[in-house]
C-alpha cells in the first residue's frame, strides 16, 4: 500500500515536472510567434518588393497558425490523429476556396 | 449518486478533459467542428479577396488601414491565446483558482480586442465614409472581420458563463472538457486572425 | 421528469415524449415522417410541372407560378426529402449496427432535426406570404438577388437554418462513429451502410459551410444592402455560383453514398453472402468522397472559366467513374453465385443498377466540357440528375425501408403492395425521364414553362407525363402499405431476414436501450459468424450492468422556434423596422436556451440491472 502511494506520488511528481516543461515550450513557442509578427509588420513597413514580401508573409502565417494548432491546441499530442485529419481535410478544401475565388472569379 | 463520486475523484486522471466518454465526445466533436469552420472562413476569405479591389470608387484598402492598431490587436489576441494555455496548463495540474484567474486574463483581453475592433469599424464608419454598403469590398470586409468578431464576442460569452456557473463548486469530470472545447475555440479564433491581419491588413497595405 | 410524464400514456404525453426525445430511433422516425412529408409536397409540385407541360402552350399554371413550382421542387426533394429521408435511415440503423446504445450527442442530434423541420416549415410558409422563390434551386445570382417580394428570403432563411440542422448531424454521426463503436468493431469490420454514413457526414461537415457562408452573403445583399453579387457596387455574381457549386456537388454525394451502403447491406443479406471486395468498397466510397470536392466547377463549364479550368474539372469528374464503376462490379459480384432472394428491398437495389448506370453514363457525357456546351441548361441535364438521384437515392431509400422496416417497426410491408410500387415506380420512372435525353437533345431547354407544338417535342413531354402518373401511383400504394402494415402487419421476430449485421441481433423494434449487454464483435458481418458457429445471438462484451442514458429535453424544439420566429423578423424588416423585434425575441430565446443549456447539468440517469431483470423476464 505504502509503496503504492510512493509510486503514485512520484508518478504525480513526473507528470507535474514534464507538464513544466510543456509549459516553457509553450512560452517560448509563443516568443517566437511574437517575434514573427513583428517580423512581418515590420516588412510591410519597410517599403520592400511586393512579391519578395507577401510570400514571406504568408508563410509567416503559416508556420505561426502551425504553432497555434500544433503546441497551444496540443495536436502533437497522441490521441489526435483525426483531429488532424479533420483539420488537414478542412485546410485542403479551404485552400482549394481561396484558390478558386483569387484565379478563378473575374470581370 | 454514483455520478457525484466518479465525477469529483480524489486524484484528478491525466487528461481530465478525456476521462469520460461524454468529455471525448465533446473533444472529437468540437475539433470536428473547428474543421467545419476552417471551410467557413475559407470561404469568407476567399470571397473578401475577389471583391477587395472593388471599391466602387470609395477608399482602397491602403487608404484606410493603419497598422499601428492592428498591430496592438494583435498582441492583445495573441497573448490571450497564450494567458488560455496557461489556464488549461492549471487545469490539468488541478489548481482551479489559477485556472480561473488566466481565464479571467484571457477574457480582458479578449475585450480590449474587441473594443479596438469597434473603435476601428466607428473610425472608418464616421470619418472615412466606408460602410457595409458603400462597395463590394466594403460589404466582404465588414462581413469577413465581423464573422471573427462576432466569434470573439461569443467565445467570451461562452467563457465567461463557464467562469460564473463553476465558480463555487470547482473542477470535475463534467465541466473539464467544457473549460478545454472552449479553450480550444479561443485558439481558434487567434488562428483566424492570424490570417486576417496577414491577409487584409498587411497584404492590403503593401 | 419527463418519464413521470410518458406514463399517462396519453395522446399529449406521446406529444411530449417525441417532442422532447434524444432517442435516436424515435428521431429516425420523425426524420421518416417529415421527410416523407415533404417528399409528397415536392411530389405534388412535380405532378404540376409536368402537367404544366403535358401538352404545348398549356396554361394549367401561370409562368410565374411555374417558377416557383420548380423551384421549391428542386429544394424540396433536396433538402427536406431526400436529406431527412437519409438521416432517418442513419439514425434508426447506424447505432445499432456498431453496437452503440445510444449516438454520442443526443441532445445535438434531436436539435439538428428541429432545426430541418422548422427550416422546411418556414421554407414553405412562403406559399401562402406573397409567394414562394423563383430563382431556380440554385438561386443563381442576380436572378435571386433582384427577385421581387420574399420568396427568397424564405429560400434563404430556411435553408440557413435547415442547413445549421444537417451539419449538427454529421457532425453527430462522425463523432458516434468514431467513439461509440462496441468491443471489436474496427472500422474495418463496419457494415458497409456505416462506412457510408461517416463518409457522408465528413463530407457534410466540408460542405455544408460553404453554403452556410453563401447564404449568408445572399441574405446580406437582399436584406441589408450589401453588394457582393450586385455589379453597380462591384461585387461579382460568379462568387455565389462558386460557393453554391462548392456545397453544391459534395452535396450530391452526400445523398448518394448512403444510398450505396443500402444497397451493399441489401445485396449482401440476400444473397446470403459476404459482400465481394469489401476493402475495395470501403476505398471506392472514400475515393468518392474526396474526389466529389474537385468537381464541383463541372456545372459551371459555360460560366467562361477558361479552357484550362474546364480541362481540369472535366477529368476530374471523368475519374469519379472509375471508385463507382469498382462499386457497381462488386455488387454484381455479390450476387454472382449467391443464395438469391428476391423481394421488394431487393428488387428496388436490382433496379437501382441499370438505372444508375445510364445516369452515370450520361453523367460522363456531361462531363466533357466541349459537349456540355450543348447538354447546358436541357433536359438531357435534367433527365441525367434525375437518373442519379431518383434511380440511386430514392431507390435506395425505399430499399432500405423495406429492408429495415421491420427493426424500425417490428413489422415487415406487405410484399404484394411492395412488388407492385416497384414495378409502377420502375416503370413509371423509366418513362418519364429517359424520354426526356431526347428532348434535351433535340433542344428543349430546361426551366421553361411552355414549348410550341410541331417542333418534335409534343410526345416525348406527354409520355414523360404518363410516367409520372404511375409514379405518383407507385407512391400511393406504398403510403397505402405503410398504413395497412401498421394496422394489420404481424409483428416479426428481430431478425426476419436471416441477417448478417449487429442490428438482427436485438429485438424489433428496439429497446430505448438497444443492447441489453454490448456485445463482442469478432469479425465482418458479426452476427453471421455468430450464427455459422451454431450461436444463436451476440457474445456480450460486458456483465450485466446498471445502464447510462440520456435526459430528454424540450429545449431543442424551443431553440429552432427561436430561430423560426427571428427569421420572419430578418425576412419582413426589409419593409418595416418594427419586424426587428421578432429578431430580438427569437434570438433571445435562442441565445436563452443556450444560456439554460450551459448552466443546468445534464448527467442522464440510469437504469437499473434489476429492471432489465424484470423486463426480461416479461
Amino acid at each position: 500500500m505504502a509503496e503504492n502511494t510512493n509510486s503514485s506520488n512520484s508518478h504525480l511528481d513526473y507528470h507535474k515536472q514534464k507538464k513544466k516543461d510543456e509549459m516553457k515550450q509553450q512560452v517560448i513557442t509563443f516568443a517566437l510567434m511574437i517575434i514573427f509578427t513583428i517580423i512581418a509588420f515590420g516588412m510591410v513597413t519597410s517599403g520592400l518588393d511586393k512579391l519578395f514580401v507577401v510570400p514571406i508573409l504568408l508563410l509567416l502565417a503559416v508556420v505561426q497558425v502551425g504553432f497555434q494548432l500544433y503546441y497551444f491546441m496540443h495536436m502533437s499530442h497522441k490521441g489526435h490523429e483525426l483531429p488532424s485529419l479533420m483539420m488537414y481535410g478542412g485546410a485542403a478544401v479551404a485552400f482549394l476556396t481561396v484558390l478558386t475565388m483569387v484565379v478563378l472569379v473575374w470581370w | 449518486m454514483s455520478d457525484e463520486h466518479t465525477l469529483n475523484p480524489e486524484i484528478m486522471p491525466e487528461e481530465p478533459e478525456k476521462a469520460t466518454l461524454e468529455g471525448r465526445n465533446k473533444f472529437l466533436g468540437f475539433w470536428f467542428f473547428l474543421g467545419g469552420e476552417t471551410v467557413l472562413f475559407a470561404s469568407l476569405f476567399g470571397t473578401y479577396l475577389a471583391l477587395k479591389g472593388s471599391n466602387n470608387g470609395g477608399p482602397t484598402a491602403d487608404e484606410l488601414f493603419g497598422l499601428e492598431l492592428v498591430f496592438i490587436m494583435t498582441m492583445l489576441l495573441l497573448t490571450s491565446s497564450l494567458t488560455s494555455v496557461y489556464a488549461i496548463y492549471h487545469m490539468k495540474n488541478n489548481d482551479f483558482k489559477k485556472m480561473q484567474l488566466w481565464l479571467g486574463i484571457t477574457v480582458i483581453l479578449g475585450l480590449a480586442f474587441l473594443g479596438c475592433e469597434l473603435y476601428e469599424f466607428t473610425e472608418y464608419i464616421l470619418h472615412e465614409d466606408f460602410t457595409f454598403r458603400s462597395s463590394a469590398f466594403g460589404s466582404a470586409f465588414y462581413t469577413l472581420v465581423g464573422f471573427h468578431g462576432g466569434h470573439v464576442l461569443f467565445g467570451l460569452l461562452w467563457i465567461v458563463t463557464l467562469m460564473a456557473r463553476n465558480a463555487k463548486r470547482g473542477l470535475n469530470l463534467y465541466n473539464a472538457p467544457k473549460f478545454y472545447v472552449a479553450s480550444l475555440y479561443w485558439h481558434f479564433i487567434d488562428v483566424v486572425w492570424v490570417f486576417i491581419f496577414t491577409v487584409v491588413y498587411l497584404m492590403g497595405v503593401i | 421528469m419527463s418519464s413521470t410524464i410518458a406514463q399517462k400514456r396519453g395522446f399529449a404525453s406521446t406529444l411530449w415524449d417525441y417532442l422532447t426525445t434524444v432517442d435516436h430511433k424515435k428521431i429516425g422516425i420523425m426524420y421518416l415522417i417529415a421527410g416523407g412529408f415533404f417528399f409528397l409536397v415536392g411530389g405534388l409540385e412535380a405532378m404540376a410541372i409536368r402537367w404544366q407541360l403535358v401538352r404545348p402552350e398549356n396554361d394549367f399554371v401561370s409562368a410565374g407560378f411555374y417558377n416557383e413550382l420548380l423551384t421549391m421542387h428542386g429544394t424540396t426533394m433536396i433538402f427536406l426529402a431526400a436529406m431527412p429521408l437519409i438521416f432517418a435511415l442513419m439514425n434508426a440503423v447506424v447505432p445499432l449496427q456498431i453496437g452503440a446504445r445510444d449516438v454520442a450527442f443526443p441532445f445535438l442530434n434531436s436539435l439538428g432535426f428541429w432545426l430541418f423541420l422548422f427550416g422546411g416549415v418556414l421554407l414553405n410558409c412562403s406559399w401562402f406570404l406573397g409567394g414562394a422563390p423563383d430563382a431556380g434551386w440554385t438561386a443563381y445570382a442576380p436572378l435571386s438577388t433582384t427577385s421581387p417580394g420574399h420568396g427568397v428570403d424564405f429560400y434563404v432563411l430556411g435553408l440557413q437554418i435547415s442547413g445549421a440542422g444537417t451539419l449538427i448531424g454529421g457532425i453527430n454521426f462522425l463523432v458516434t462513429i468514431v467513439n461509440m463503436r462496441a468491443p471489436g468493431m474496427t472500422y474495418m469490420r463496419m457494415p458497409l451502410f456505416t462506412w457510408t454514413a461517416f463518409v457522408t457526414s465528413a463530407l457534410i461537415l466540408f460542405a455544408f459551410p460553404a453554403l452556410t457562408v453563401g447564404l449568408f452573403l445572399l441574405m446580406f445583399d437582399r436584406m441589408f444592402g450589401s453588394g457582393f453579387f450586385d455589379a453597380g457596387m462591384g461585387g461579382n455574381s460568379v462568387i455565389w455560383e462558386h460557393l453554391f457549386w462548392i456545397f453544391g456537388h459534395p452535396e450530391v454525394y452526400i445523398l448518394i453514398l448512403p444510398a450505396f451502403g443500402v444497397f451493399s447491406d441489401v445485396f449482401s443479406t440476400f444473397s446470403k453472402k459476404r459482400l465481394f471486395g469489401y476493402t475495395a468498397m470501403v476505398f471506392a466510397t472514400v475515393l468518392i468522397g474526396f474526389l466529389g470536392f474537385m468537381v464541383w466547377a463541372h456545372h459551371m463549364f459555360t460560366v467562361g472559366l477558361g479552357p484550362a479550368a474546364n480541362s481540369i474539372f472535366a477529368v476530374a469528374t471523368m475519374a469519379i467513374a472509375v471508385p463507382t464503376g469498382i462499386k457497381i462490379f462488386n455488387w454484381l459480384f455479390t450476387l454472382w453465385g449467391g443464395n438469391i432472394k428476391i423481394n421488394s428491398a431487393m428488387l428496388w437495389a436490382l433496379g437501382f443498377i441499370p438505372s444508375f448506370t445510364i445516369g452515370g453514363m450520361t453523367g460522363v457525357m456531361l462531363a466533357a466540357a466541349a459537349a456540355d456546351y450543348q447538354f447546358h441548361d436541357t433536359y438531357f441535364v435534367v433527365a441525367h440528375f434525375h437518373y442519379v438521384i431518383v434511380g440511386g437515392v430514392v431507390f435506395g431509400i425505399f430499399s432500405g425501408l423495406h429492408y429495415w422496416w421491420p427493426k424500425m417497426f417490428g413489422k415487415i410491408l406487405n410484399e404484394g403492395l411492395g412488388k407492385f410500387t416497384f414495378w409502377t415506380f420502375f416503370i413509371g420512372f423509366h418513362l418519364t425521364f429517359f424520354i426526356q435525353h431526347f428532348l434535351g437533345l433535340m433542344g428543349m431547354p430546361r426551366r421553361y414553362w411552355i414549348y410550341l407544338e410541331n417542333q418534335g417535342l409534343d410526345t416525348g413531354n406527354a409520355v414523360s407525363t404518363a410516367g409520372a402518373f404511375l409514379m405518383a401511383i407507385g407512391t400511393i400504394v406504398f403510403l397505402y402499405n405503410v398504413i395497412i402494415t401498421s394496422v394489420k402487419g404481424e409483428k416479426v421476430s428481430g431478425d426476419p431476414w436471416d441477417g448478417r449485421t449487429l442490428e438482427w441481433s436485438i429485438p424489433s423494434p428496439p429497446p430505448h436501450y438497444n443492447f441489453r449487454q454490448t456485445p463482442l464483435v469478432r469479425g465482418l458481418d458479426p452476427l453471421w459468424i455468430e450464427k455459422s458457429e451454431g450461436r444463436k445471438g451476440m457474445t456480450p462484451a460486458e456483465p450485466l450492468g446498471d445502464i447510462h442514458m440520456p435526459n430528454s429535453s424540450i429545449l431543442p424544439f424551443v431553440m429552432s422556434l427561436g430561430l423560426f420566429i427571428a427569421s420572419f423578423g430578418f425576412i419582413y424588416q426589409t419593409s418595416d423596422k418594427s419586424w426587428l423585434s421578432l429578431v430580438f425575441i427569437g434570438m433571445g430565446i435562442l441565445l436563452g436556451c443556450m444560456f439554460i443549456r450551459s448552466v443546468k447539468d445534464d448527467h442522464g440517469y440510469h437504469i437499473h440491472k434489476e429492471d432489465l431483470d424484470k423486463e426480461a423476464g416479461l
